[in-house]
């Protein structure tokens, strides 16, 4: 009987910490969505709303939601591309003895708090793209997204950067332990065939690996939205629409940063909170979708 | 020939040039913390608290054992509850119950920092207002779905005869747990709560308010406290050259702080 | 290694259990701590005088003030998750109401400063109506014809004015707006008065914004050719440079003590009781030959009945405010804020004297 009731005790434990997730969950939405109850009264007009001007009571989020997407989906694309890369270069290219010292150098740089490269980016880099490569951008104004101008630095474009560079190892180091899971013997057939190196990763590595390197894409992607400070410190906080990357924007989680402790006012306060449910939402609809990728492709493989 | 030698070539540029395109800015990065934080170290940095603005001297003791008091305070919340989820998860028998607990959980590793801290808001500070405890609440929310993940995998690392010898010899199951399989696994289960550690450290977004802020020691849990992250962030916004410099000094304490976790984590396991 | 492992873990969990009981502990005997939150107006004062403050109590009494924007001051004074709030505004009516019992006590009045960053030489001259066609996005170079008519001894670069304003909810905003609403028809119509405002769509890219007095004063200073509004210890404090100002008698003045004083004299004796709304208390483009037209009190935001803090704590905060408004004084002029007028601090004691708990 002893037995049995050690046995149970440990089970309750295990099970009502393990229950305590789903409560937690629950509790994180209902939270989110009764403190947010007076700015859903209107419906979708709060997303797609366009103007967010607390002093009139015009609370639009779609400046942030914009802003949110627009950095972020760049930051991604710039990041899967040279995260990709990098990862050939650690698996197939690079010489052995340095592969393990490149690779354990990136995994750490993926540590640093992201406050300090905010401050980074403050100092060294908007000073820089103000500087340096505005001026060279602005040969390619012709184009809708390079047709504005910063005049501070502080810019969509300062952002997209510094998130590209904090989200870069992440996908980086993902897509490198993707690439080593290749069957060694695969790529040897390939290469006794006479391929080049380009033949084998190409037609190999990738279609072998772009489950795992999708997987650290969707994983950098989640990072890159819902990013607050650095990207707080160097966007320009200012909601409005523009396709130009070399203006000001604003993010959903930087307005939530700037505003949340100072919004007097119910209605400001929960349309904050609904943003903050809006981000929460589209954070979680990307995990879950890239997780059923994965998934599907699993089970096609 | 020539054409797949081209192809050949380009992909080795472009791996190296993206290698190159990255590595400059995060080495970057590290330098100028080095360069701009080492002038600031000074003793009194680390045992002063700071002074009014505009007044040059003082130190961030203050954030350092308010992000001391937050990780601590962090650790004893999340450590039990992932642990004991951990276990659940993979110590006792599959149901739906527990795919739900995982995809759960596995959802909740993407809740974006600042969401956390809009929650504790919500929950805790707007009944008993700012305070340490609601930063570590806010620190739990993302430090618990990490460890139970880390956890849940290192538990599974241990080969289930081991578990069925103890169970055959009559040992009791949560003796078998806490006992073989814990111990087991333990070098992995601490990595894992060390990178949660350090990751959590380095947040500032949770903190901005929940933990608020304190110039002060905190003499208690229920008083706001101050954080390095919080400090770097406050003092990089400011005007003062004198707090410019103070925020390079912190990010270089936190920096070492937190590669020094992650260099310390990687020599044990790669050791293991 | 396993074992090596696990000390290590275990040794750094019982460090910072240690540092944390250590910390605990510290606090030898009672030391209480006052909680406020609020304006960036009065920040650099009032953290002069916890620091001060600190000392006269050996310690006993910590003011842990952080500077969150008027704004963020009134409502986490009416969430009751702070001891005091502070606000350059006073509370608009229906703040008032939702906050029951709450008094206004001015601790300090300031200067609001037109910063700017630009390489000339001597000072910029601007008017009221000249400030509110910028900030309208009507004039959007610095040699636009009507700042050089104000200007006819600088030479004037001809490059873009970049914009600087508040991001956060703010008190100096509300001080500016209702400066211009005050001077300028058209801005009053189109932008109004408030903690915040936005841009109109004329100003477009020229636009920045910042967190807080300390992010507009780190705004400007980097980036040359950029205008904002900030307190006047910020400016002098950081080096910046900022404009003589039109004032209504029609005299180019610059902000200081003097200027901010005469302003102020023109509102003393017509006070409402510290526990009436004091919305529509103003001092911006007063009157007087030598009065500073962007000026305003700040309010430090407190509850009379404080039955629902600790008797002790409660005691320590009357305490603290009593000295803040009389003793305290005598710092702010170092800071280049100005003491109170006689008049308004005997309205604060008696303010203070209603405060029950």
């Amino acid at each position: 009987m002893k037995r049995a009731r050690g046995d149970r005790v440990f089970w309750l434990l295990a099970f009502f910490s393990s229950l305590s997730v789903i409560v937690m969950f629950t509790l994180l939405f209902y939270e989110l969505l009764s403190n947010s109850v007076p700015i859903w009264k209107d419906g979708m007009s709060f997303i797609t709303g366009m103007v967010w001007d607390p002093l009139k009571g015009l609370f639009g989020a779609f400046p942030f939601i914009y802003g949110t997407l627009l950095t972020a989906t760049f930051a991604i694309l710039l990041s899967t591309f040279l995260g990709v890369g990098i990862a050939i270069f650690l698996s197939e290219i690079a010489p052995s003895s340095l592969r393990v010292i490149i690779s354990s150098i990136i995994e750490l740089i993926a540590a640093i708090p992201s406050v300090i490269i905010g401050l980074w980016g403050i100092f060294v880099l908007a000073p820089f793209v103000r500087d340096n490569l505005q001026p060279l951008l602005q040969h390619l104004s012709f184009i809708p997204l390079f047709s504005g101008k910063t005049l501070s630095g502080l810019s969509m474009l300062t952002a997209i950067l510094v998130l590209t560079f904090m989200v870069t190892p992440i996908v980086a180091a993902i897509a490198r332990e993707a690439l080593l899971m290749v069957p060694e013997d695969l790529k040897e057939a390939l290469y006794s065939l006479g391929a080049t190196r380009y033949e084998v990763v190409r037609h190999v590595c990738i279609p072998y690996a772009r489950q795992g390197i999708f997987g650290g894409v969707i994983l950098g992607y989640g990072r890159a939205l819902g990013e607050t400070m650095a990207v707080t410190m160097v966007i320009g906080n200012t909601p409005s629409i523009s396709a130009s990357i070399l203006n000001p924007g604003y993010t959903m989680a930087a307005v939530i940063a700037n505003e949340f402790t100072e919004a007097t006012g119910d209605v400001y306060l929960s349309a904050l909170i609904g943003i903050a449910l809006l981000l929460l939402l589209i954070s979680l609809a990307v995990n879950l979708v890239g997780r059923m990728i994965v998934w599907k492709w699993q089970q096609e493989g | 020939m020539a054409a797949r030698r081209l192809k050949d070539n380009a992909l080795t540029i472009y791996s190296i040039l993206s290698l190159v395109v990255i590595a400059i800015p995060l080495l970057h990065i590290i330098a100028t913390t080095l360069i701009n934080g080492a002038q600031s170290l000074t003793p009194e940095f680390f045992t002063s608290l700071p002074k009014p603005p505009g007044e040059e001297g003082g130190g961030v003791a203050n954030a350092i054992q308010g992000t001391a008091i937050l990780v601590a305070l962090t650790m004893l919340i999340s450590v039990p509850a992932a642990l004991l989820t951990a276990i659940y998860l993979s110590e006792f028998p599959e149901s739906r119950l527990r795919d739900l607990i995982r995809l759960l959980n596995d959802t909740f590793m993407g809740t974006p920092s600042i969401v956390a801290g809009v929650f504790a808001y919500t929950l805790l500070v707007t009944k008993f207002g700012f305070s340490a405890l609601a930063g570590a609440f806010a620190l739990s929310v993302l430090a618990v779905p990490m460890m139970v993940k880390t956890m849940e995998e290192a538990l599974k690392l241990v080969p289930t005869d081991i578990r069925e010898a103890g169970l055959s010899l009559g040992i009791r199951h949560w003796r078998v747990v806490t006992s073989i399989v814990l111990r087991t696994a333990m070098p992995a289960i601490a990595s894992g709560v060390l990178l949660t550690v350090a990751r959590i450290s380095g947040e500032t977004a949770p903190l901005l308010f929940t933990a608020f802020g304190n110039p002060n020691f905190a003499t208690g849990i229920l008083e706001p406290v101050s954080a390095l992250p919080l400090m770097i962030y406050v003092y990089a916004i400011s005007p003062y050259p004198d707090w410019h410099r103070k925020a390079w000094g912190a990010s270089l304490v936190l920096m070492i702080a937190v590669l020094t976790i992650n260099l310390i984590t990687k020599y044990k396991l790669r050791r293991r | 290694m396993k074992k090596g492992m696990k000390m290590t873990s275990i040794a750094i969990l019982i460090s910072l259990a240690l540092l944390f009981a250590g910390c605990a502990g510290g606090g030898e005997g009672e030391r209480i701590t006052i909680t406020g939150a609020g304006a960036t107006f009065p920040y650099p004062l009032i953290a002069k005088w916890a620091d001060e403050y600190d000392k006269i109590t050996g310690g006993k009494v910590s003011i842990n003030y952080q500077s969150i924007g008027s704004g963020g001051g009134i409502r986490q004074i009416t969430a009751k998750t702070v001891d005091f709030g502070a606000s350059d505004a006073p509370m608009k009516p229906e703040e008032f109401e939702k906050a029951k019992g709450i008094l206004h006590i001015p601790e300090t009045i300031g200067a609001v400063v037109i910063a700017y960053n630009l390489p000339i030489e001597g000072r910029l001259k601007l008017s009221g109506e000249v400030l509110a066609d910028i900030y309208l996005g009507k004039i959007t170079r610095w040699n636009d014809r009507r700042i050089a008519e104000l200007n006819p001894d600088i030479e004037l670069p001809d490059k873009e004015i970049i914009v600087v304003k508040r991001a956060d909810g703010s008190g100096t905003t509300f001080i500016f707006t209702d400066y211009l609403s005050s001077v300028s028809k058209e801005w009053e119509e189109k932008v109004g008065r408030g903690k915040v405002f936005s841009f109109p769509e004329a100003i477009g890219n020229r636009g920045v914004q910042a967190k807080g007095n300390e992010g507009v004063t780190a705004v400007i200073k980097q980036n040359p050719y950029s205008i904002g509004y900030i307190e006047l210890a910020y400016a002098i404090q950081n080096d910046v440079s900022f404009a003589l100002l039109k004032n209504k008698a029609g005299n180019f003045v610059d902000a200081n003590v003097g200027t901010v004083a005469a302003a102020a004299a023109s509102a003393a004796g017509k006070l409402p009781r510290g526990d009436e709304s004091w919305y529509g208390v103003s001092i911006v483009n007063a009157d007087g030959e030598n009065a500073y037209p962007i000026a305003s009190f700040s309010y430090i935001l407190v509850y009379k009945d404080l039955d629902y803090m600790p008797e002790q704590k409660a005691k320590a905060l009357v305490e603290f405010l009593k000295w803040m408004v009389t003793d305290g004084q005598k710092y702010a002029e170092a800071l280049h804020y100005v003491p109170l007028p006689e008049e308004v601090m005997e309205r604060n004691l008696e303010t203070i004297s209603m405060i029950k708990w």
